[in-house]
């Protein structure tokens, strides 16, 4: 336990110069639509730019910083999920005799969020080997986001995911309709308030396996692989 | 009646048949200035060159593709929603049947990512073999479509060499993960077993089978004269275009592009430790992605090799807990997989299953340049075209 902590102070003396660099590159560039930028050094890089700036940074990221690569193009759902997502799914215990979990408080991850629904884009610079994930939070009222289409060719299929599964709006798509999914669906899929129908009728299998295990696992912990390893390092 | 006379015989023949074409010749170019009709032509779902069920409409003037549009959608699992309630070590057996014919190179991009939240570091000879079992993942991977590419184009006998010797290095991940297609093999902090005993003297006679293999269609396909009329020139691909498109691995090297994410990106696993070169080709087309993935192909079983060679003693796991819980954050990590460049961006919420993970695959980047690629191309260039960008359907749907 120790050894890990050492080495996480050791990683926040860490600095990144180069991604420091880039983020200060779109930061003076976007101005005011510039929001939020956060770095895990030697690691990655995240932008978080408001709605408005979306296609200027994708611009700013292809033209000025040779990220012509188009990585993907996807959304988030941060909304905490109604049916419960862990082994304590509130679905799970309902079904074994135990009271409801409450759903937890909406939680935005790496460089921050406002909205429930936030964008992602990932470009890449074949050149320099660097990439950066560039966010946009899309307001909860107007479900609406500028396509990208006029500087990555390649955004017609993913952001024709993005509105299929998310049900945001791309603005300026030329061709927006299904991808994968039969005509006639409704719903978002990807949402986290729609259920996934599987797990709402049957309880999880693995919480049959999971649930008489000890907590810390003691007992048998010397037939475990890790055990071994442990012996060895030891 | 002697063969002369036969030979004279037929020279007449043959010179009314010349006057008979040259008669059409001159008819054709007389009906192309008349009213022509477009029609749809409907490929697939079913059809051998779609690897899957991909549905392609194409409009069609004359031979001419005027429009074509991949109709996917067939084969879609939904594995991003699914990851959402499943356990992380859970999460595995699903992704290995994304690419399902080079599997273990799923995972370990899903995996790293798990181990870069929970900053677990698997042992170095975990990271060895991981490395070897994924070279062999592409391995298996690519001699399918060495054989599948010319058998679209009429060879059918590299195809029963490539499933031939393709079996040996199956056979070979069978005996360590136990699994043929789904080895599922990796755990977040190492992998679940050592190798058997007496597998790194038989894998290395696999990898001298994959390099005659390789030397085979060398010979069969690559100098072929009918292969390289049916794919030089046909399918170019611009690297700009190929990049803003988001193509990857040899479609995007066919390309001149020099990038290979085993040696530029800052993956752990073994290949930064290795003697090994990245192969491109500057024309673009469906001939050169052959002939890169032939080469890239070669270059493995040597990257086995000198992995085999160098693997370094200790354990295989590193200290992770029994219920692997992984701590808030995001993480993305992406390898050069035997499609193309694959990554998962995973979202955790310090629970045991992952709130989101996007999976990045590298065909449905490589399928969405088709489109374009297809548009004014003759019918029989649509299978050479398809089955030069090599994609696997589960790779695309997802």
């Amino acid at each position: 336990m120790s050894a890990d902590t050492a080495e996480e102070t050791q990683e926040a003396v860490e600095t990144d110069p180069v991604r420091e660099a880039i983020a200060k590159a779109f930061a003076d560039h976007l101005g005011e639509g510039f929001i939020e930028s956060e770095i895990i050094p030697g690691r990655d890089l995240w932008i978080r730019v408001d709605r408005s700036a979306w296609v200027e940074a994708a611009r700013f990221a292809a033209d000025r910083l040779g990220m012509t690569w188009l990585d993907f193009i996807s959304a988030i759902d941060w909304l905490p999920s109604p049916f419960g997502r862990d082994m304590e799914a509130e679905q799970d215990w309902v079904v074994h005799g135990r009271d409801e979990k409450p759903v937890g408080e909406q939680e935005t991850g790496t460089a921050g969020g406002d909205s429930r629904f936030q964008m992602m884009l990932r470009v890449y610079s074949i050149g320099e080997h660097q990439g950066v994930t560039i966010k946009a939070d899309v307001p909860d009222d107007d479900l609406s986001i500028p396509s990208l289409l006029e500087i990555f060719v390649g955004a017609n299929w993913h952001e024709r995911e993005v509105w299929e599964m998310f049900g945001i709006d791309i603005v300026g798509h030329p061709d927006l309709r299904a991808l994968y999914l039969p005509s006639g669906f409704e719903g978002n899929p990807m949402r986290k308030d729609y259920p996934l129908v599987a797990r709402r009728v049957k309880p999880w299998p693995g919480i049959v396996d999971v649930e008489g295990m000890p907590d810390d696992g003691a007992d048998d912990a010397e037939k475990t692989p890790v055990a071994e390893s442990e012996a060895i390092e030891s | 009646m002697t063969t002369d006379h036969i030979t004279a015989e037929l020279d007449i023949n043959d010179n009314e048949q010349l006057r008979y074409i040259a008669a059409q010749a001159v008819d054709a170019r007389v009906n192309v200035e008349l009213e022509t009709e477009g029609m749809t032509l409907n490929i697939g779902p079913q059809h051998p060159a779609t690897h899957g069920t991909l549905r392609i409409v194409a409009k069609l003037d004359g031979e001419q593709v005027i429009k074509a549009e991949p109709i996917m959608g067939y084969m879609h699992r939904g594995y991003e929603k699914l990851t959402e309630v499943r356990t992380y070590p859970q999460v595995t057996t699903l992704v290995n049947r994304i690419d399902w014919v080079g599997s273990f190179a799923n995972e370990v991009p899903f995996i790293l990512a798990a181990e870069d939240l929970m900053e677990v570091e698997a042992p170095p000879r975990a990271q060895w073999i991981r490395t070897a079992l994924f070279e062999m993942g592409r391995i298996a991977n690519i001699m399918l479509f060495l054989g599948d590419m010319a058998v679209q184009l009429g060879g059918v006998t590299a195809v029963f060499y490539a499933f031939r010797d393709r079996e040996f290095v199956l056979n070979q991940i069978e005996s360590v993960t136990g699994g043929r297609f789904h080895p599922n093999f990796n755990r977040i902090g190492g992998i679940k077993d050592d190798l058997p005993a007496g597998w790194i003297a038989e894998t290395k006679s696999v990898m001298q089978k994959v390099r005659d293999f390789c030397d085979e269609m060398e010979d069969l396909v690559v100098g072929n004269e009918i292969f390289q009329l049916r794919c030089r020139g046909v399918g170019v691909i611009p690297a700009e275009v190929g990049k803003a498109y988001g193509l990857s691995g040899a479609n995007l090297r066919a390309s001149g592009v020099d990038w290979d994410l085993r040696r530029d990106g800052d993956s752990r696993l073994a290949w930064k430790d290795l003697d090994w070169k990245v192969w491109t080709h500057p024309d673009g087309d469906s001939f050169a992605r052959y002939w890169v993935r032939l080469q890239e192909t070669r270059e493995a079983t040597y990257m086995v090799e000198q992995i085999l060679d160098g693997l370094p003693t200790g354990p295989i796991m590193a200290k992770v807990p029994r219920i692997i819980k992984v701590p808030a954050g995001e993480s993305y990590v992406q390898t050069e997989n035997p499609l193309g460049v694959m990554g998962y961006y995973v979202i955790s919420k310090g629970e045991l299953t992952p709130f989101r993970v996007k999976i990045r695959t590298a065909s449905f980047s490589n399928m969405s340049i088709a489109p374009w690629l297809l548009e004014g191309v003759y019918v029989p260039d649509i299978a050479t075209i398809l089955a030069s960008l090599y994609f696997i359907l589960g790779d695309i749907d997802r």
